[in-house]
Formats: structure tokens, C-alpha cells, sequence
């Protein structure tokens, strides 16, 4: 394989920037790249291959030109197929927006060109971000890297997928539930779900708007963090985005040092239902980081046991109403125009053939929500709780510079194992939604492969809203003491993916 | 389609009637409540949208302040509480027009509520209290193109224009309106008058009408008589004028008068009233209406004015409606009915400002209530719109006390000025019209006038100035009008001292 693929983004941009490899080599590399096995990964939804090399030329002339760039400028990039950009559609692996041009960028897809990032293409995900597999893409599942029968996680499974395929050295993601950081755990990457407010949502489609929030994924810490401190900052244009310096990421990840930070084992977030494997690398990761020189120490967040049945009730709400405006009549799908049908008629059959089971379902459930009747006692005690989770966070702060807790549960599933059990499948998300409900920073870094599977294994690390610096801290401590442990990072233990698709 | 009515009288002895008043009034904010888009009446259809007043995928919502302060200085003008914490909430409807298939308002927690407003009925002063008054943004327009009537109902297809979709509105709620008997609906009128006067002063809405930048919603229910319990209420919608709104609400009701007394009962209903045939017709049923599914708007921040923003905002209002004509009518000398005319004809503002520049109370009265009054009826639009301004009114009146124009000179100054002739001076040199007031071209005239009428002259000789008025006549004739009568009569007298 190509080293330019397996070179780190901060590598990339030095050496484009030194003038060791062009922009446009890079990104070459990584269209072929893309081209050998994402038959065989599905992780893009569409590659925009032309503009990417038009971009690449763009950076790679201004650096001959003698202009100051960032440190990520000419670096590709990957993005989650739910942010607008003019240059591809934007579909969120809906068949109701099959092949929508957004006549607009969305803030991030902004700063990523204003930072001179390639964009290559859109990454595949769970429909409208709603799946914790990417099995509910309407255009088919992304495969597991490490293992081509397994799932990648989701909704950012493609995001994720992309890095350990190495046919995207950084890509962004989105959270909403856990759809950066469980994607990254049974990748074995690092995803970051930034404080709420943290990075722009303007151009991100919503799922639920109080919940929703983009971020970084990166195969090592540093990596993340750079691409972080380009995309976060203030934006007008969304309201709830805090109008605050961004965090001192970039320091954090470079400066990876845990001593005398006070981190807390979340006690509910771990034990029964927990495979032993996870549960394991959970432990050996705490042991170390107490090794580290940081004092560890159990904290109780007893509302978090009711995280999830909360989570299931204004996660669906917003989206029942968010996705409301995907109706045939201003863009997207169109179903029985045909001039017998009345408008009322035409956005119900769209709607019907355009969404996705799990859509609807969440759709259906929202709707019964939010209704007359059943408000105060579905959304309103929701909502009570998602004020207890908050209040159980900032009791815990107070003793603790951090949480830290596994990703999920279990490592990543067979493909096909999930997808009758609704239930099961939103368990994935058991410990990502929490830090979802809070508004809180949180993150998922690699610790290593569960013992009986072979499969990665991921850390959450919590940390309170705006202090998103931290997560870098301890993520760069970790990754620093497991690669002197490993002889290098985790994903060069992966089998890499032949040309031919085939693993190895 | 026409329901059976009671006579009105015949309600009055045996109900008494509740009323419920919502009005909607757009701002004139230079921007939609949400986005940047420009919001100007009467544009090309969809050229005032982006993709945050169509509800694009990914696009968000941000509060216009400008409008945020307009809801609250209507709401200190209507003397309600302005909310520390407010939210805005969706409410979720599927309609073409409406972008998001929600609307973005407010429920339970508006900017403003508990207040009141004095409307003044035939010099009685009754007190309407206000519920809330809340932010929302108004919908698109559909066009529906191939029916008899422009509704839906029988057309073969609709346009859609989303130009509106976005404009601030403010709805402003009543609490419900008892004890008015039979003046409940000149009640209802004098509040959507005093609330258009009030926007008007308070320079936040263009306030008209016709053009739906004021728009009224009527909830009536009728109680027999010595009853408190509510009866049914209905809702009449597509009341767009002052006198509509009382017709409406006398209509609904005799109806609602007539279904009781024959033993039936109100369907909760929308109505749609008719200004043509002056009936209303059933709309949906509330019944079967939707479940809005209101929760507060997550992509928003509660909106929370400081209570020194408040005060700053209570310092801006302007003086109160009522108060202000109470003080005018003072400064102007107006008689009670006069200023009642006045006030009836929406003469207030334009004969403040013609005052102003320059113009006597009374003169500037006449002038607005007669002339130009009669013009901007024929024309059917307000005296503000006439085609002529205070200040050129003002100048008009100055050519007439300088004697350079006589009334009936005046009035060919007026064509001129709205035929855009330019200002009332222009118009007199341009067309001539200034009066003649060359004594010698009118010794001559009077002179001749006398040689032709010696009898009369012989009258007036005698001491019988009163047949003057001949002579005058006779000169002012010759002078095709273009004479000072005054100036004529001294001069005929002299001639025949």
C-alpha cells in the first residue's frame, strides 16, 4: 500500500507544505485508493473525484505561490454525506433526497475549504443519521474494515470506515446519540463529539436539533484535534452555537499528559451486558492512566439508567418534526405528480416511498410523543430527565477533571444481526448518549482488540461543556503509552484490504 | 347558502354575546423574522426567499431583533408584562405553503401578556384586556389556478409563492370580551381601529388591510341570558376591513342566535366571512382539527430582555392613541362632532401633519374631510394616499389666504397636484390660475359691467349694496374665475360711490 495512505494528516500537511509531496499527490493516492475497495467498503456515497483534484491544484499553486497555508492545507478529507456542499449532492442516505444539490455550504464544509482541506467526497450513514450500523443506508451497509462481515458503527459508519480503509486520512462526522464516537470504537479511530454548540450546525441536516453536532474523526489524536480547531468557532447563522474562543485543542493533543488530572469511572456504565472483552481493555485503559500519574476514582450518575428510554423519546420528537419539510413540494423525491393526485396525496406518497423503516419509525414514535394528550408524559418527563442527566454530570465534574466509561458495550456486530431488534440496536448507543443529552464533550479513543474477537475496542472520555481540551489530554496520553506498548498505533494491526476487495 | 338569521334585537333580549379577538399584524421590519431575506409587498413571486425561508435541508433559523423589540414595545403599548423568559415553539402542520411543515410561534411562554387596551364606542370608554401578545413568522401564498372561486375547491393546480413565508408577525390575543351587549361588535371595531392607530404611532406595521399586514380572526359565542358559561364559539377568519369586522360579528351573531332559538346547537367551526354578500360560510371543523403538536423550538435560544432593555424600549413608546386626540382636539378647537368625523375618516395623522406645516385647525379640516375626503373616496383608497401631501395642502391653503387663488381655483390646483403636475405653485403658473389682481384689468371688467346693467348700478348708487352680488357675478364671469370676489365687490363699490 501506498505510504502517502498510511501517513498521518499532520505528516501530510507538513510535507505538502515543505513541498516534499504535492496536494495533488496526496489526493490521487487516496482516489485510487477509493477506487480499488470502495466496492468493497461502501464507505462514500458519492466521490467527487474532478473537484477534489481541481482543489488539491488550488492549494498545491498557492503553495507555490509562497502563500502561508494551515497546517491541514492540501490534506483529503472525507464528509458525512449530511453536511451541505455545492459540489455534490447531499442525500443522508435517503431516497428522498437522491441526488439534491444543496445551493449551499454548510459552516463546516466553510471552514474546511477555507482551510485548504481536499474534500473528496460524501460518506455513507445510517438514513438521516438515525442507526447505530449503517445498515439503514438506503444504498446499502459500509463494511467493517477489520472485518467485512461486521458493521462499522453509525450513524458515521462511512466517516469511520473511510480512515482504517485508508481511503481518507480525516473525516467528519456527526453525533447525535453517538454516531462519531461509536463508529470511531469498532473502528478502532478516534472520533470526537465536540461540546453542543461547539462546531456550526448550519448546513448539517437535522436529525434532532437540541442533540446534533459535528466533529472530527482522525486515525491519531493530533490529527483530530487539528481538524477540530479548523472546523469549531462561532456562526451567526446558528443560534445555539456558543460564541466563545474555541478550547485549546491543538495544545491538549500535543501536550498528552494526565498527571494529576482526577478522572472518574462512570459506575453505571459498565458490568453486566458488557462483553468481557470490552469490559477488559476498559480496565487495562483505566489502570494505565492511574499508571499515568491520574487519580482514578468511581463516581455514581444514577440517572444515566434512564438515558436511553429518554433519548428514545426527544430524539424522535425532533425528528418528527424536523424531517416534516421533506414533503415533494420545494426539492427531492416527487412520487404521483401525475396530475391526479392533490398536493396532501403527493407528499404522503413520498414520504411513504422516499423514507426508510427506521425513519418511519422514529417518525411514528415522535409524533406520538409530542401529542395531545400524551406530551406531558412522554417529551415533558423526557425532559425532566435529560435535566437529572445534566445535574448528574455536573455533580460528577465537580469531583472529577473527566468521566471515562467504554464506548459500547460490545464490539462491532455481524451485519444483518441487529436489524430486527430495534432495541438491541439503539443499545449501542448505552453509553454515548448521556454526554448526547448533556451537551457535554465527549470522545472515543482505541485501547486495543477485544481478546475473544479480535475486534477493536474503544474509551469514552467525558469531559464538561467547553473543556473539550481535556478529551485531547488524556486521548494523547493514552495513545502515546499503547503505542510504545504496541510497537505503533492500532490500526497497523488491521489486515489491510486488498485491491481486490478481499481481506488479506 | 344563506342560514337562517334572528333579528337583532330579538338576540340582544335573549343572549348575550362573547367575543374573542386575534389579531395578526405583519411588521415592517426590513428583514423576515428568521433570515435576511427582504420582505417588501407585492414582489415578483419568489424572489425574496433563501434557503432558511424555504426550510432547506440544514438551513437554521436566527430571531430578527428588530422584530424582537417591535413585539415588545406593542406589548408595553397594550400594558402587558414583558416576559423574562420566553421561547419560541413549533407548531406542526403539513400545508405547501408553510416551507418547514411548521411554523415557528410561540405558546405557552409569548414575549408579552396580561395587558389591556381603552376603546372608546360613542364616548363610552370600555376596557378590552389583552391575553398575549406573541412572535410568529407568517406562511407562503398559494394560488390556486382553474376554480370558479380562486379557492382550492375545483382547481386544477396551485402556485406557490414563498415570498411572505418568514414576515414577522405579531398575533395579539384578547381575553374574552363580556358584558358588551348590543355594542359588541362597534367594540370589536373600535379595538382593530385603536390597534391600527396604535401600530401606526408605534411605527411597526404598515397596518393595512387590504393588504393582510392587519388581519382579524373573530371568536363569537352567545350565553343565554343571565348566563356565565361560555356557549360554542366560532371563528370567523378573512375579516380585512374595519366595517367587516363589525358586519361579521353582528352576522354570526344573529346565526348563532337562530340555531339556538330553533333548539340547535354551534358547531365549533372556522368560518369564512364574505364581504360581497355579507354572510359567512363553515370552514373546517375544529373538531377534526389537527393536533399541532406544539414543543418548544429547539433550534432557537429562549429569548430573556433584561430589565433595563425593557425600560429602554418603555421610554420609546409614543403617547397613547387616545390621549394624544384628547390633547389635539384641544390645541386644534375642534368641537366634539367634529373631531369624531375626523377621527371616523382616519383624518388625524394628516391634518397633524398639515398643521404642522403650516396650515390653520380648521382650514386643514376642511380641506381632508371635504375635497380631498371626497377624491379619496371616489378613488377608495385612504386619505394618506390621496395623491397629495400635508405639506402641499399646507401650501395650497397659503395661496388661498394670500388671495392668489380663490376656492373654486383651489380645486383646479387640486386636479393639477394629483394629475402630478407638480406642487401647488407649479400647478397655478403652469396652468394660469392665479387670480387676477390687476386693479386696472378690473376697473375695466367692473366698469364694463356696469355699463351693461345700469338699473342695478342705479340700485347700488342708492344705497342698496346687497345687489352687488350681480355685478360680481357678471365680473367674475368675464374673468373666467380668475378674480379675487372680494377685491371686485370693493372695487364696484367704489366706482359707484
Amino acid at each position: 500500500m501506498d505510504q502517502l495512505l498510511t501517513t498521518n494528516a499532520a505528516q501530510l500537511g507538513a510535507a505538502i507544505g515543505a513541498g516534499t509531496t504535492s496536494s495533488e499527490e496526496v489526493t490521487r493516492a487516496h482516489l485510487d485508493r477509493v477506487e480499488a475497495v470502495d466496492d468493497t467498503v461502501n464507505a462514500f456515497l458519492h466521490v467527487a473525484g474532478d473537484e477534489a483534484i481541481a482543489q488539491a491544484r488550488a492549494v498545491d499553486a498557492k503553495i507555490a505561490a509562497g502563500e502561508k497555508l494551515g497546517p491541514l492545507a492540501g490534506v483529503p478529507l472525507a464528509l458525512k454525506d449530511i453536511l451541505t456542499w455545492t459540489k455534490a449532492p447531499t442525500t443522508c442516505a435517503s431516497r428522498i433526497l437522491e441526488g439534491w444539490i444543496p445551493p449551499y455550504d454548510s459552516g463546516v464544509t466553510e471552514r474546511l475549504l477555507a482551510a485548504d482541506i481536499v474534500i473528496l467526497g460524501k460518506t455513507n450513514l445510517d438514513e438521516f443519521a438515525m442507526g447505530s450500523s449503517t445498515e439503514n443506508s438506503a444504498y446499502g451497509p459500509t463494511r467493517n474494515p477489520w472485518a467485512t462481515d461486521r458493521i462499522p458503527g453509525g450513524s458515521g459508519g462511512g466517516s469511520a470506515a473511510a480512515l482504517v480503509a485508508f481511503e481518507a486520512p480525516l473525516s467528519i462526522g456527526t453525533d447525535t446519540g453517538g454516531s462519531i464516537r461509536q463508529p470511531a470504537s469498532v473502528t478502532g479511530t478516534v472520533g470526537i463529539k465536540p461540546t453542543y454548540g461547539g462546531v456550526s450546525r448550519y448546513g448539517l441536516v437535522s436529525l434532532a436539533s437540541s442533540l446534533d453536532q459535528a466533529g472530527p474523526c482522525a486515525r491519531s489524536v493530533l490529527d483530530a484535534a487539528l481538524l477540530h480547531e479548523v472546523i469549531a468557532g462561532h456562526d451567526h447563522r446558528d443560534s445555539t452555537s456558543i460564541d466563545q474562543a474555541v478550547p485549546a485543542v491543538v495544545d491538549a493533543a500535543r501536550n498528552g499528559d494526565v498527571s494529576g488530572m482526577k478522572i472518574g469511572v462512570v459506575r453505571e456504565l459498565g458490568g453486566e451486558g458488557y462483553n468481557p472483552g470490552v469490559q477488559q481493555r476498559f480496565d487495562e485503559a483505566v489502570a494505565l492512566l492511574t499508571r499515568l500519574g491520574a487519580e482514578v476514582v468511581e463516581v455514581s450518575c444514577p440517572n444515566f439508567d434512564h438515558a436511553l428510554a429518554a433519548y428514545y423519546l426527544i430524539q424522535p420528537s425532533e425528528t418528527s418534526s424536523n424531517l416534516a419539510k421533506f414533503d415533494a413540494m420545494r426539492f427531492g423525491l416527487r412520487i404521483g405528480d401525475d396530475g391526479t393526485h392533490s398536493a396532501e396525496k403527493v407528499m404522503a406518497m413520498t414520504r411513504g416511498a422516499g423514507f426508510g423503516r427506521e425513519v418511519k419509525r422514529r417518525i411514528i414514535l415522535g409524533t406520538y410523543a409530542l401529542s395531545s394528550g400524551y406530551y406531558d408524559a412522554y417529551y415533558g418527563t423526557a425532559q425532566k430527565i435529560r435535566t437529572l442527566i445534566t445535574a448528574d454530570f455536573t455533580a460528577a465534574f465537580e469531583q472529577c477533571d473527566v468521566l471515562v466509561s467504554p464506548t459500547t458495550p460490545t464490539t462491532a456486530f455481524r451485519i444483518g444481526e441487529r436489524v430486527n431488534d430495534p432495541v438491541a440496536m439503539y443499545k449501542a448507543d448505552l453509553c454515548t448518549i448521556p454526554s448526547s443529552m448533556a451537551g457535554n464533550a465527549a470522545a472515543s479513543f482505541p485501547i486495543g482488540l477485544a481478546p475473544e474477537d479480535g475486534l477493536p475496542v474503544g474509551l469514552q472520555v467525558m469531559a464538561p461543556p467547553m473543556a473539550d481540551d481535556r478529551l485531547y489530554r488524556v486521548g494523547a496520553a493514552v495513545e502515546a503509552a499503547l503505542a510504545e506498548q504496541w510497537g505503533g498505533p492500532l490500526w497497523q494491526q488491521i489486515t489491510p484490504l486488498t485491491t481486490e476487495g478481499a481481506q488479506a | 347558502m344563506s342560514e337562517p338569521v334572528l333579528d337583532y334585537d330579538q338576540v340582544l333580549a335573549n343572549f348575550d354575546p362573547v367575543l374573542g379577538l386575534e389579531v395578526h399584524v405583519e411588521l415592517n421590519t426590513a428583514s423576515k423574522m428568521f433570515c435576511g431575506c427582504a420582505t417588501g409587498f407585492g414582489a415578483e413571486p419568489n424572489t425574496q426567499v433563501c434557503p432558511v425561508c424555504l426550510g432547506l435541508p440544514g438551513s437554521l433559523p436566527v430571531v430578527n431583533q428588530t422584530a424582537v423589540e417591535s413585539a415588545m414595545r406593542i406589548g408595553l403599548a397594550l400594558n402587558c408584562s414583558i416576559a423574562a423568559y420566553s421561547r419560541f415553539a413549533r407548531k406542526n402542520y403539513f400545508y405547501p405553503d408553510q416551507p418547514k411543515n411548521y411554523q415557528i410561534s410561540q405558546y405557552d411562554e409569548p414575549i408579552a401578556y396580561d395587558g389591556y387596551a381603552d376603546v372608546d364606542v360613542d364616548g363610552e370608554v370600555f376596557r378590552v384586556e389583552i391575553e398575549r401578545a406573541h412572535m410568529e413568522e407568517d406562511t407562503g401564498k398559494s394560488l390556486h389556478v382553474g376554480g370558479a372561486t380562486g379557492r382550492i375547491h375545483g382547481a386544477s393546480h396551485s402556485l406557490l409563492d414563498y415570498n411572505r413565508a418568514g414576515v414577522p408577525l405579531i398575533e395579539i390575543v384578547t381575553k374574552p370580551i363580556v358584558g358588551a351587549g348590543e355594542k359588541a361588535p362597534q367594540i370589536a371595531r373600535a379595538y382593530v381601529a385603536m390597534l391600527r392607530d396604535l401600530l401606526r404611532a408605534l411605527g411597526v406595521s404598515d397596518v393595512r388591510m387590504e393588504q393582510g399586514s392587519l388581519r382579524c380572526d373573530a371568536n363569537v359565542s352567545l350565553m343565554p341570558k343571565g348566563s356565565t358559561t361560555f356557549g360554542t364559539r366560532t371563528e370567523t377568519k378573512n375579516v380585512n376591513s374595519l366595517r367587516s369586522v363589525e358586519r361579521a360579528i353582528r352576522y354570526e351573531m344573529t346565526r348563532h342566535a337562530a340555531v339556538l332559538t330553533s333548539g340547535g346547537s354551534i358547531v365549533q367551526e372556522t368560518r369564512h366571512w364574505h364581504e360581497d354578500t355579507g354572510i359567512t360560510t363553515s370552514g373546517r371543523s375544529k373538531e377534526e382539527a389537527e393536533d399541532y403538536r406544539y414543543f418548544p423550538e429547539p433550534d432557537l435560544a429562549p429569548v430573556t430582555p433584561a430589565a433595563a432593555w425593557v425600560e429602554q424600549l418603555r421610554a420609546t413608546l409614543p403617547e397613547p392613541p387616545a390621549e394624544k386626540r384628547k390633547r389635539l382636539q384641544a390645541e386644534w378647537g375642534y368641537s366634539d362632532p367634529e373631531m369624531r368625523d375626523v377621527i371616523s375618516v382616519g383624518a388625524v395623522e394628516v391634518i397633524e401633519e398639515t398643521i404642522a406645516a403650516g396650515c390653520g385647525a380648521q382650514a386643514a379640516r376642511k380641506w381632508w374631510l371635504g375635497e380631498l375626503g371626497r377624491r379619496a373616496s371616489e378613488q377608495g383608497v385612504d386619505l394618506a394616499e390621496v395623491g397629495m401631501t400635508p405639506a402641499q395642502v399646507a401650501q395650497l391653503q397659503g395661496l388661498v389666504e394670500a388671495k392668489l387663488v380663490n376656492d373654486k381655483l383651489a380645486r383646479q390646483v387640486i386636479d393639477g397636484v394629483l394629475a402630478g403636475e407638480g406642487e401647488p405653485k407649479e400647478v397655478v403658473d403652469a396652468r394660469g390660475l392665479a387670480v387676477v389682481s390687476d386693479d386696472g384689468a378690473l376697473t375695466a371688467a367692473v366698469d364694463e359691467a356696469i355699463a351693461a346693467n345700469p338699473e342695478v348700478a342705479e340700485k347700488i348708487r342708492g344705497g342698496k349694496v346687497q345687489a352687488a352680488g350681480a355685478l360680481i357675478g357678471q365680473v367674475m364671469k368675464a374673468m373666467r374665475g380668475q378674480a379675487d370676489a372680494g377685491r371686485v365687490r370693493e372695487i364696484i363699490l367704489e366706482r359707484l360711490s
